[in-house]
C-alpha cells in the first residue's frame, strides 16, 4: 500500500469568471504526517481543502489521492468515489454549511448511513461519536439551537461517526471562545496520538506550532511561499511578514508602550 | 408615540416566527397522548380524520371531529387558548370573510331566518339582482357554518399533528410512507435553513436600528430593503453551494437513506383502532353522505 496520501503536481486552479484561487502547487503529503497550511484569509487554504477533498478540480496541473488521479470523471465512479469519502473527511469553516439536516443525531449518522453501512453499526457509530464529544444531550436538538461551540463539535462528531483517515480541517478553531478552541485542539491531538493524516488549513501560529511536523506557508499571491518544520518557518519573521502572518502592533509590557513585531494571538503580552 | 416604522415591525416579526417555532417544538416533546404516539399512525390517522372532514355535509359530523380534536389537545397538554387562537384568529378574517355573503338572500336564497331590509320592489345593481326583502336565509347559515366548520376541523387536525411532532420526526415519518426522499431531504433543509436566514435578517435590521438617529424617507428605506434582499439571495446562494459540496464531502451520491427509531406500540394499535372505529360508525351511521 503506498504511503502517499495526497501528490500534487503543478497544479493551478481559479474559479470561474478568472478570480484567483492557487498557482503552481507541489507538495506530497503521507500517510500519518500532520500538516498545516497557513496563510491569511483570501490566500487560497479553503480552496486547497477543497481540492484535495474532490470537491473543486484542478485547472492546471495533477492531484493523486492513494496512488489515483483525483478527477471529476474518477469521482462519477461510485466505488471509487465511496472508498474516497470513507477515507477523507473535511471538517468546514462554517459548520452551518457542514449541518444541514433537522437534527444533531441525522447528522451525526448522516456519513456512515451513505456509506451503506449497517442500522445497527450507524447507530453504534453516532452514538459513540456523541459520547466521545460529550454532547450526547444534543442528540434530538436542532442545529439553529445550537451556540458556535456545539456546531463545531457536532460537526467533529460527523465525521468522527465515518472515522476517517485523513481529516482535512479548514480552521478548526475559528470563531471559538477560548476554552472551545483549547477543547478543538485537545482533540486535534488526540486525533495526531491515533496516526491519522491531518491537514490543517489555519491562520493562527500558536495552534499551528502544537499540532503540525510540517507547514506549508501560502502567500498573498495565491502560491507556496515556504515549507518546512514548524519550528524553523515560525521563527523566520521575514517569511511571516511577507505572508502578512506577522505584523507590528504597539502594546503595552508592564510600564512603557513599545512597537515591536510578533505573531498574531501572542500569549506572551497583555 | 410615533407610528412604528418598518424596520421595528419587521424585527418584531422575525423575533415573534422564531419565537413561534420554539414553542411549537416545546409542545412536541411534551408527554401527552398524541406526542406518545408513532408519527406514521399519527399522519395516516389525522389524514383519514381530514379526509372525513372534506367529504362530509353533516354540521353534527364536523362538531364531532371538532370536538375530538378539543379533547385530544387536551389530553397532549396543548394550552386550549394557544390552540384556540392558532385555528380561530385567522377564520374570521380569511374564511369569515368568504362566507358572509352566502349567509343573505342575494347569494343563497331561501327561508327567511333575519329580514334586514325590505325595498318597494326587487332592483338590479350592475350584475348584481336584489329582491325586495334582504334577509338571511337558513340555508345561507347552514351553509356558511359548514364551511366555516370544515376550514376550522381541517386547520384544528393540521394545527395539532404539528404542534405534537417534532418536525423532524415529521419528516422521518414521511420518509417511512415511501414520500419521495429527495423532497423530504429539502423540505428538512428548507426548514432548517430559514432560521438562519431569520437570524441573519435580524442582524441586518438590528445593525440598521443601531446606525438610525430619527427619521428616514420611504425611498431611502425601499433602497435600502432591497440591498439588503439582494444581499440574503447572494448570501442564500453561496452557501447552498458550500452545503452542495459538504453533502458530497460527506458521501452524498443523490440517494438518501435516513435513520429512523419508530415503534409501533400498544398506544398507537389503539389509537388506530380508535380513528377506524370512529369513522367507520360515522359512515355506518351515514355522516359521510
Amino acid at each position: 500500500m503506498s504511503d502517499t496520501i495526497f501528490k500534487v503536481s503543478g497544479m493551478s486552479y481559479s474559479y470561474p469568471g478568472g478570480l484567483s484561487g492557487l498557482y503552481d502547487m507541489d507538495f506530497r503529503i503521507g500517510r500519518g504526517e500532520n500538516i498545516v497550511f497557513l496563510g491569511v484569509n483570501g490566500s487560497g487554504k479553503s480552496t486547497l481543502l477543497k481540492l484535495l477533498d474532490g470537491l473543486y478540480f484542478p485547472k492546471q496541473g495533477t492531484i493523486e489521492a492513494f496512488g489515483e488521479p483525483l478527477t471529476e470523471k474518477r469521482l462519477q465512479d461510485e466505488s471509487f468515489a465511496f472508498a474516497f469519502r470513507r477515507r477523507v473527511g473535511f471538517l468546514f469553516q462554517d459548520p452551518d454549511s457542514q449541518l444541514f439536516l433537522p437534527t444533531v443525531w441525522q447528522e451525526v449518522a448522516f456519513s456512515p448511513l451513505q456509506m451503506g453501512l449497517a442500522r445497527e453499526e450507524v447507530e453504534e457509530r453516532a452514538a459513540s461519536a456523541l459520547a466521545v464529544l460529550g454532547i450526547e444531550k444534543l442528540k434530538d436538538r436542532v442545529p439553529y439551537q445550537l451556540s458556535e461551540g456545539e456546531k463545531k463539535k457536532v460537526a467533529l462528531a460527523s465525521l468522527l461517526a465515518l472515522d476517517p483517515e485523513v481529516w482535512l480541517l479548514d480552521e478548526p478553531t475559528a470563531n471559538l471562545d477560548p476554552r472551545t478552541q483549547d477543547w478543538v485542539i485537545e482533540f486535534i491531538l488526540s486525533l495526531k496520538e491515533k496516526g491519522k493524516t491531518l491537514i490543517v488549513a489555519i491562520h493562527e501560529l500558536e495552534v499551528a506550532k502544537v499540532i503540525a511536523d510540517q507547514a506549508y506557508i501560502l502567500g498573498e499571491d495565491h502560491r507556496l511561499a515556504a515549507a518546512g518544520k514548524p519550528q524553523e518557518i515560525l521563527q523566520d519573521e521575514e517569511l511571516l511578514l511577507r505572508a502578512n502572518l506577522m505584523h507590528r502592533r504597539r502594546h503595552l509590557h508592564t510600564d512603557p508602550v513599545r512597537t515591536h513585531r510578533h505573531p498574531h494571538r501572542d500569549p506572551g503580552h497583555a | 408615540m410615533s407610528r412604528k416604522n418598518f424596520v421595528s415591525k419587521t424585527l418584531a416579526g422575525l423575533t415573534e416566527a422564531i419565537k413561534q417555532a420554539v414553542f411549537a417544538e416545546r409542545y412536541a416533546r411534551l408527554p401527552g397522548l398524541l406526542q406518545g404516539l408513532d408519527p406514521r399512525g399519527k399522519i395516516i390517522t389525522f389524514l383519514a380524520l381530514l379526509i372525513a372532514t372534506a367529504i362530509t355535509r353533516h354540521l353534527a359530523v364536523m362538531a364531532l371531529i371538532y370536538l375530538l380534536t378539543v379533547i385530544l389537545a387536551a389530553a397532549s397538554r396543548i394550552p386550549m387558548l394557544f390552540f384556540m387562537k392558532r385555528v380561530w384568529l385567522f377564520i374570521p378574517l380569511f374564511t369569515g370573510a368568504i362566507a358572509l355573503p352566502a349567509i343573505f338572500n342575494v347569494v343563497t336564497p331561501g327561508q327567511p331566518l333575519i329580514t334586514l331590509i325590505t325595498f318597494s320592489a326587487p332592483f338590479s345593481w350592475g350584475p348584481l339582482h336584489f329582491p325586495a326583502t334582504i334577509a338571511i336565509t337558513q340555508q345561507g347559515v347552514h351553509g356558511a357554518a359548514i364551511f366555516i366548520l370544515r376550514v376550522a376541523t381541517s386547520v384544528s387536525l393540521s394545527v395539532l399533528l404539528v404542534l405534537t411532532t417534532q418536525w423532524s420526526r415529521l419528516l422521518q415519518a414521511l420518509t417511512a410512507l415511501r414520500f419521495p426522499k429527495v423532497a423530504i431531504l429539502i423540505f428538512g433543509m428548507t426548514y432548517r435553513y430559514i432560521f438562519l436566514f431569520i437570524k441573519v435578517a435580524e442582524e441586518m435590521f438590528l445593525a440598521r436600528t443601531s446606525r438610525t438617529v430619527g427619521p428616514t424617507d420611504t425611498r431611502e428605506q425601499q433602497n435600502w430593503l432591497s440591498s439588503r434582499l439582494g444581499f440574503l439571495l447572494t448570501r442564500s446562494y453561496n452557501l447552498s453551494n458550500d452545503v452542495y459540496l459538504a453533502m458530497l464531502s460527506r458521501g452524498w451520491t443523490g440517494n438518501a437513506r435516513f435513520l429512523d427509531d419508530f415503534r409501533f406500540t400498544w398506544q398507537d394499535t389503539v389509537w388506530v383502532v380508535f380513528t377506524i372505529t370512529f369513522l367507520g360508525t360515522i359512515f355506518f351511521l351515514g355522516g359521510m353522505q
